[in-house]
């Protein structure tokens, strides 16, 4: 019997095997040549010192010392934070905000949620035109309304707000929407119950809907802050980075030492730091998921 | 009496919510009403609120001066593949990682979650030497090949490939389906919605890509609208009411896949966050 049976398992598992290769192929293809080979040859370059074409040669850790010693480079890293700071709080409180004017309307609701979401499917330079000409300094709305004359991304002070502003009115919506599915979860008798205990509004907000939300609050926050770390797009389209490196981020640190510096290998040693850096947030990330997905 | 209280607080309330939703897309409106205008209308002094008489000219200079069509198919043809080959290949990654038994399952999956954090920025200048040495600088195969491989569709939707309980795999297989079949004939019109869901939001989110198609096209002929739209507008200096009608071009697609495809987007979007 046992030989019998082994004979009969083993062709199927061989023909098993390859029609999972069949299926999980095409993806891996992909996958591997463009992520993970990738992934692999940023490590590799920032151990070298090569230019943008790859031609170089090995020099250690010389890089990543000499990053050490970058005041540029820690300039970019305090921009970022400065720009995190304006952004990931802020932004996931207008967030839990608008959710919470939201879920309370009935006919207006798809229209409201609309407004609130719209400018997020916006492309970028959408958004940065509409930024550049709301905020302009001479013919701005914004100015007029306000009848001053801030030019937001020429004064190495508002330069940095005036992106910060721009990325919550761009991506706020995201955030509404994970707030919207928190609070549509929150069991409504909970409310009820209170409300016979003799509950009002201020106490049931307090004392029911924020402890509930909030493992859609640290979700929220912490994609954030992986989203934060890489802004590049806004900085690159409003400001170039100025006005005297107000807005000079990481990623867009990288992206000079690479394409206008040609510094490939110096390039790639930001591009790990950074890596490194949103690894670890995303560790964070996984474990509030999983807390979640075992409630 | 109190009701009465709550409800006229409740009107107050849905007023103060209107309100701040018109603020809202009001960028969305000025950008919009700035195209309809001239040149000269759009500098006075009080702004005008309604663009009217309307005017043409910005978009008509816009396609005169812009290769505005060819944009335009570069970027469809860019996001539509994208989007094809990527749901495409998602959808048999994930079934294979929900359904299948073979060896290196765990591992692919362990991979594809580590990806998945992996900033595209940083891995922009490898990708860009890669590009070069297989002489794809510029062209379509490049905008479009390092898109395709998103790890974020396949866990998608291998979560919701691993909700179908497993007698519908069973009982298809006994009744002489193979996988090919009963992916596409049961697994893929049951997930219908989260399906359409990712496609519509890779869509998107390919046709606003603008990192890559910045670093990797260098001709006016082979750049995507987002990318060349800002090539343009600084051509063209301080010209508002024709910066914003190429803006009113570029984001008409996406403005319009949202409008109607709203609750899919939607879904996809949560979807994307984790959360089902």
């Amino acid at each position: 019997m046992p030989p019998v049976e082994r004979n009969a398992r083993r062709p199927k598992f061989r023909k098993g095997w390859r029609i999972a290769w069949f299926f999980v192929g095409p993806f891996l293809f992909f996958y591997c040549l463009f992520l993970v080979y990738p992934a692999i040859q940023v490590a590799w370059l920032s151990l070298t010192n090569s230019d943008i074409a790859g031609q170089g040669r090995f020099i250690g850790l010389a890089n990543y010392l000499q990053l050490a010693r970058d005041a540029d480079f820690w300039a970019s890293v305090w921009h970022t934070i400065y720009f995190i700071l304006l952004t990931v709080v802020p932004n996931t409180l207008v967030g839990f905000l608008f959710a919470l004017l939201v879920v309370r309307l009935r006919r207006l609701r798809l229209a409201v949620l609309s407004a609130f979401f719209l400018p997020y499917i916006l492309p970028v330079s959408v958004v940065t035109t509409a930024s550049l000409w709301l905020l302009d300094a001479n013919f701005g709305i914004v100015n007029y309304l306000f009848s001053s004359q801030i030019a937001f991304f020429a004064d190495p002070f508002w330069a940095m707000p005036g992106v910060a502003m721009v990325t919550i009115w761009w991506t706020v919506g995201f955030n509404m929407l994970l707030f919207i599915a928190g609070l549509q979860n929150i069991p409504i008798d909970l409310y009820e119950a209170s409300a016979l205990d003799g509950a009002n509004t201020l106490q049931r907000f307090l004392f029911i809907t924020c402890p509930l939300i909030w493992p859609v609050t640290s979700l929220v926050l912490v994609l954030q802050l992986i989203l934060q770390f890489k802004i590049f797009d806004q900085v690159y389209l409003l400001t170039f980075g100025g006005p005297y490196n107000s807005t000079m981020v990481v990623l867009f640190y990288m992206y000079r030492e690479a394409f206008q510096q040609n510094r490939g290998g110096y390039a790639a040693a930001v591009a790990i730091v950074l890596v490194a850096v949103i690894i670890v947030v995303s560790a964070l990330q996984f474990k509030l998921l999983i807390r979640r997905r075992s409630r | 009496m109190t009701r009465q209280r709550v409800s006229i607080l409740g009107l107050i309330c849905t007023i103060l919510t209107v309100f701040m939703a018109l603020a809202w897309i009001f960028p969305i409106y000025w950008i919009g009403s700035t195209a309809f205008k001239s040149e000269t209308d759009t500098i006075l002094v009080p702004p005008k609120l309604i663009p009217w008489p309307i005017d043409f000219e910005a978009f008509a200079y816009v396609i005169q001066n812009s290769p505005i069509f060819r944009w335009y198919f570069n970027t469809v043809l860019v996001s539509v593949s994208v989007s094809f080959f990527s749901i495409l290949f998602s959808l048999m990654c994930a079934y294979a990682l929900s359904r299948l038994e073979f060896n290196g399952k765990r591992l692919i999956y362990a991979g594809l979650l580590v990806g998945f954090m992996l900033p595209f920025g940083a891995l922009a200048i490898p990708l860009f030497m890669q590009m070069n040495s297989m002489n794809l600088v510029n062209s379509y195969l490049g905008v479009i090949l390092p898109q395709i491989a998103a790890p974020l569709s396949v866990i998608v939707f291998k979560q919701f490939f691993d909700d179908v309980p497993r007698d519908f795999r069973d009982a298809a297989l006994i009744d002489g389906a193979n996988d090919i079949q009963i992916l596409f004939g049961i697994y893929l019109p049951m997930n219908w919605s989260i399906t359409w869901a990712m496609s519509i939001i890779t869509f998107i989110g390919t046709w606003n890509n603008f990192l890559w198609p910045l670093i990797i096209t260098n001709s006016t002929q082979m750049l995507t609208i987002p990318v060349g739209m800002t090539q343009v507008q600084s051509a063209w200096g301080i010209a508002f009411a024709k910066t914003s009608a190429i803006a009113v071009l570029a984001s008409i697609p996406t403005a319009a896949a949202y409008l109607i495809f709203q609750k899919r987007v939607t879904q996809g979007v949560m979807a994307a966050a984790g959360l089902k």
